[in-house]
């Protein structure tokens, strides 16, 4: 179908719709102008800007330390890797090799984070197409993995956990226990899920062949995670590069054709499980041992150092008020976020706070590619893709 | 390193310096090269991922002169080859314009209309250089060292969407 030819033809039938900023079938705040024609959208344009809240220029006026609790407010549903994506680089960065333990303690946080994050995706997605039930199922499954950080943390949302050297407190003791019967039952919500959407007719048809991309366009827009893997391109920074102990971890990367929605779906679903393994085997493998790297010009000394020696007060006095230093010079590090490569590139001058500091968020590419989705096909389509592009405000606008 | 030597070979003089920071294969190119040595990456190399753009304001910076304030910094990845390039370029503040490379690679569109919005960087022949992150009636480039950090703008008006719309 050749669009500009239908332009000039029904020249007055067109009309301009505003879908959003804030739009009950979309979750996120986006503004798309829509130029329909009928029930069919003819061309697009995507308004991004409207949780801005200028997380760089704020990362250059604060140390080191102070920015992590920031960086858990740009993808909100998956807290943990964003944490563990700064901090790594920083660590890189200062040449900070982590003991075990931590290394195993991040992995497991991270894939909580992203069953967590895929959970919800799925979740809204099924409500905005009609599927209430399953909303309850998933969101009770990630109530529960939640609950699972929340026990390590201390924050169920919002955690702050990672230190650059190390961890901020250690699992307790019932961490282990209760992880384990989460993932059970996260397991549990999950087959009920299946067979409530895997073969529903109407969320296939939703699904099917809408928000369609090509395996070169994909490519050139620069989709990561899982948009990527549902056009049949294996691409994932845990087996590219692998950081932390990924490699030592038996688990696949799920890879689906098509580059429609249900290809999202089904990749989505296949990596929840995947997670779960990781899980499951890193709890196995768990060693003991230290959570924080033992060296006081990186990582807070333990209470008793500070009090009982005169190094440790020295260097928890100079941590707290002036944080880690880097060397100068730049880098480039990236995680597997739940939505793609989480990529921070960073700048030092060699002080106690960054030069520069830019996320590479992965849905920022993949809504830049929103009208390429949309265009040519229904309005009721855009929640559908809308809802499987998985766009988080916080990541995106930064 | 020997992609370093390859791009060498081909663009002798294009090259300004090269290096490696934390596994990251740097290198620094002439301005007015930038579009060529990336189309070359693109289509010989089979950098076909354009990760990210970004800019770096480096004025102030400790131990480097003002005259090029400004670096861009272009992120590729081989998924062929599983390779990282970083491709630096200097901007003078005298000339902010670099060539755009949205005909390259789709990503570039709304990446460089971020280092547009943030840093007042313009790219020749992009199709919509237009803000994206901050709204129109904002005055200034946030992202620029000299903008003061709790700077703080008016309000502005609610616009009337449908008389924008025909504007365009």
């Amino acid at each position: 179908m050749s669009l500009e030819n239908n332009i000039t033809k029904l020249e007055d039938g067109r009309l301009v719709l505003n879908m959003g900023p804030s739009h009950p079938a979309m979750h996120g705040i986006v503004r798309i102008i829509l130029t329909v024609e009928g029930e069919r959208v003819v061309n697009s344009e995507v308004e991004i800007g409207y949780l801005h809240r200028g997380f760089e220029k704020t990362c250059e006026n604060s140390n080191y330390n102070q920015i992590i609790p920031y960086t858990d407010r740009l993808n909100y549903v998956s807290p943990f890797i964003n944490e563990v994506g700064f901090v790594m680089a920083v660590e890189k960065m200062m040449g900070v090799e982590l003991p075990e333990r931590a290394k195993y303690i991040r992995v497991i946080m991270s894939e909580i984070s992203r069953m967590t994050d895929h959970l919800t995706c799925i979740a809204a997605n099924a409500m905005e197409l009609g599927a209430f039930t399953p909303y309850f199922y998933l969101i009770n499954a990630r109530e529960l993995l939640y609950q699972s950080g929340d026990m390590a943390s201390g924050g169920r949302v919002t955690p702050n956990y990672f230190r650059i050297g190390g961890t901020s407190f250690d699992l307790t003791p019932d961490f282990i226990e209760f992880t384990k019967n989460a993932l059970k039952k996260v397991d549990s919500y999950l087959s009920d899920t299946r067979k409530l959407l895997e073969r529903n007719r109407i969320f296939y048809d939703r699904l099917k062949d809408t928000g369609k991309i090509t395996r070169e366009d994909a490519v050139s827009y620069g989709f990561t995670g899982p948009l990527i893997r549902s056009v049949g391109i294996d691409y994932d920074v845990r087996k590219y590069s692998p950081y932390l102990v990924y490699d030592r971890f038996d688990f696949e990367i799920p890879v689906a054709d098509g580059g429609d929605n249900y290809a999202r779906f089904l990749v989505r679903m296949e990596e929840i499980n995947q997670s779960r393994k990781i899980i499951e085997q890193a709890l196995l493998q768990l060693p003991d041992g230290p959570i924080d790297v033992d060296d006081y010009s990186v990582r807070l000394p333990q209470k008793d150092e500070v009090y009982g020696s005169i190094e440790g007060l020295i260097s928890h006095f100079k941590l707290t008020f002036e944080g880690p230093k880097t060397p100068k010079g730049e880098i480039y590090f990236a995680v597997e976020g739940a939505n793609g490569e989480l990529g921070y590139y960073i700048v030092s001058d060699g002080t106690h706070k960054p030069w520069r500091v830019k996320v590479r968020p992965p849905c920022f590419p993949v809504t830049g590619a929103l009208p390429r989705l949309i265009n040519g096909g229904y309005i009721a389509d855009i929640v559908a893709t809308f809802g499987q592009i998985n766009m988080i405000g916080g990541e995106l606008e930064r | 390193m020997e992609l370093t030597g390859i791009i060498k070979e081909k663009f002798e003089k294009s090259i300004l310096s090269s290096s490696v920071f934390y596994d990251n294969e740097t290198i620094v190119i002439r301005k007015e090269d930038v579009f060529d040595v990336i189309k070359f990456l693109k289509d010989e190399q089979s950098f076909d991922f354009l990760m990210d753009v970004t800019a770096v304001d480096y004025k102030g910076y400790p131990d480097r002169n003002d005259e090029t304030r400004f670096e861009i910094v272009y992120n590729l990845f081989s998924y062929k080859n599983n390779k990282r390039l970083i491709i630096k370029t200097l901007v003078d503040e005298k000339d902010l314009t670099v060539n755009s490379i949205t005909s390259l690679y789709h990503s570039a569109d709304w990446h460089e209309r971020e280092v547009y919005d943030m840093f007042g960087i313009k790219f020749i022949n992009h199709p919509n250089l237009k803000r994206i992150l901050m709204y129109d009636e904002f005055v200034g480039h946030p992202l620029r060292k000299d903008y003061p950090f709790k700077k703080r703008q008016p309000r502005i008006n609610l616009r009337d969407v449908g008389k924008n719309e025909e504007e365009k």
